[in-house]
């Protein structure tokens, strides 16, 4: 089976895995809609300030609680299951890949959940919103290559679902700076171009780290 | 004599503060099944890993199925090695009938879903094949991967604890998958503590003792 139709079915069971289980949908976006509205509870509805801090805030949240997203798959499957699937045959990149957009996919779904409640509870005015149609993308992508190695990195570990976020989130500072910055400039009416680029640099980076870290890491799993 | 399937020399697996394996020497033979007996902690889980080409030893050398451990060569044999661990390997929202055919999708393609609804019919599962894994007894999981085993008709097969609160007719599968893989020439090394219930199923034995093997005998 071809690189492309091993990706293609492990993207095909892990989201009708996620799906049924209801995970993202049901428990992650949820709590982080919580989240945000917290937020105006403890400032006060001060709403030019609210606008003012409100995508702030959004990125924030979904770095956080995007990495509970990135790591559903470790906590889903067991790791008899990734045995199983080394044991299938599957090519590591490919099961990097497939991860990955998976996660991407899910992550997409959540940052547009979470949007629409910042939406809602922050009312934020941006110059343009045909950016987020880059960001979004661009930063889903990120975190989901970021805690797809991540979970490689800790797999096979007792502590992996407390270690992986510590590893996750550092590492997915530049995407924070970048998504926060750019939307600040579309808040402000200022060129985003330079944050944008610094997005995908960062995601190329990621990509090229992930494919290359995918058989050394599995090998190495215990 | 025929070569061996696995070939283990000096064998040893280090972990941060313990010796798991020291100096293991173990050869399986096409056509036959060896049971591994130890206690709790001795390594056999470890062994079977190293067996299972999932784990680099720190020390030692050997092939399996005539791949080097260690080397890109292990890569090419994977697909016909089945493994049965302890823990179910299923994902838990999908049914038994996905479950049997995400095993078989990289080696069979669309067939593999034809494939694992006919094998869950052989393993008694055809009736509850559109359960989700997660609402099925530990008996009906492990018979799932049992169907899995039938599907991809391994040359090497590993049961870790595998026969473990099964009935008496799932007992009967384990004994059908060990016969018909010695049978096409295979071999088969099987995990077990219970050494009367195991022993009519296999040619050898070996034990392992704080990571040693101590005897190996037919």
């Amino acid at each position: 089976m071809s690189l492309r139709r091993q990706i293609a079915t492990l993207i095909r069971f892990e989201l009708r895995d996620e799906l049924r289980g209801g995970e993202v949908a049901l428990v992650v976006l949820p709590f982080a809609v919580i989240a945000l509205l917290t937020i105006p509870m403890a400032v006060g509805i001060d709403t030019p300030l609210l606008e003012r801090i409100g995508p702030g805030i959004y990125w924030s949240i979904v770095m956080l609680f995007g990495v509970l997203v990135t790591q559903r798959h470790s906590s889903l499957a067991p790791a008899a299951a990734r045995d199983m699937l080394r044991l299938s045959g599957v090519d590591p990149a490919a099961r990097f890949a497939a991860t990955t957009l998976a996660t991407f996919i899910l992550l997409l779904g959540f940052e547009v959940g979470a949007g629409l409640a910042t939406v809602l509870l922050y009312n934020p005015s941006l110059s343009s919103w045909w950016w987020l149609a880059a960001l979004l993308p661009l930063t889903a992508a990120g975190l989901a290559m970021i805690g797809t190695i991540g979970g490689n990195l800790v797999s096979g570990l007792q502590t992996r679902t407390s270690l992986a976020p510590l590893i996750v989130v550092p590492i997915a500072v530049p995407l924070l700076l970048g998504a926060a910055q750019a939307t600040e400039g579309l808040r402000l009416g200022a060129g985003i171009l330079r944050w944008v680029l610094l997005l995908a640099v960062v995601d190329t980076v990621l990509a090229l780290a992930g494919v290359l870290t995918a058989r050394p890491l599995e090998e190495s799993a215990a | 004599m025929t070569s061996p399937t696995v070939s283990l020399r000096s064998i040893g697996v280090r972990k941060p503060g313990s010796l798991i394996l020291r100096s293991i020497d173990l050869e399986l033979h096409a056509g036959s099944a060896t049971a591994l007996f130890g206690s709790n902690g001795s390594g056999k889980t470890t062994l079977l890993r190293v067996v299972a080409t999932l784990l680099r030893p720190s020390t030692g050398s050997g092939s399996v199925l005539g791949a080097a451990l260690g080397s890109a060569e292990t890569d090419s044999v994977r697909r016909r090695i089945g493994l049965i661990g302890h823990e179910p390997a299923l994902y838990p929202n999908l049914t038994l009938a996905e479950n049997a055919e995400l095993a078989a999708s990289v080696a069979l393609g669309r067939q593999a879903r034809s494939e694992a609804r006919h094998a869950l019919e052989q393993v008694g599962l055809a009736a509850a094949a559109d359960r989700r894994a997660s609402s099925c007894s530990n008996g009906m999981r492990r018979r799932v991967e049992f169907a899995r085993m039938l599907i991809i008709a391994p040359d090497l097969l590993l049961l870790d604890e595998a026969h473990v609160g099964l009935d008496p007719e799932a007992w009967g599968l384990v004994g059908h998958l060990i016969s018909d893989v010695t049978a096409r020439g295979g071999s088969a090394l099987v995990v077990a503590h219970e050494e009367e219930r195991v022993r009519p199923l296999v040619d050898h034995t070996v034990t392992l003792v704080d990571g040693a093997l101590t005897r190996n005998h037919s």
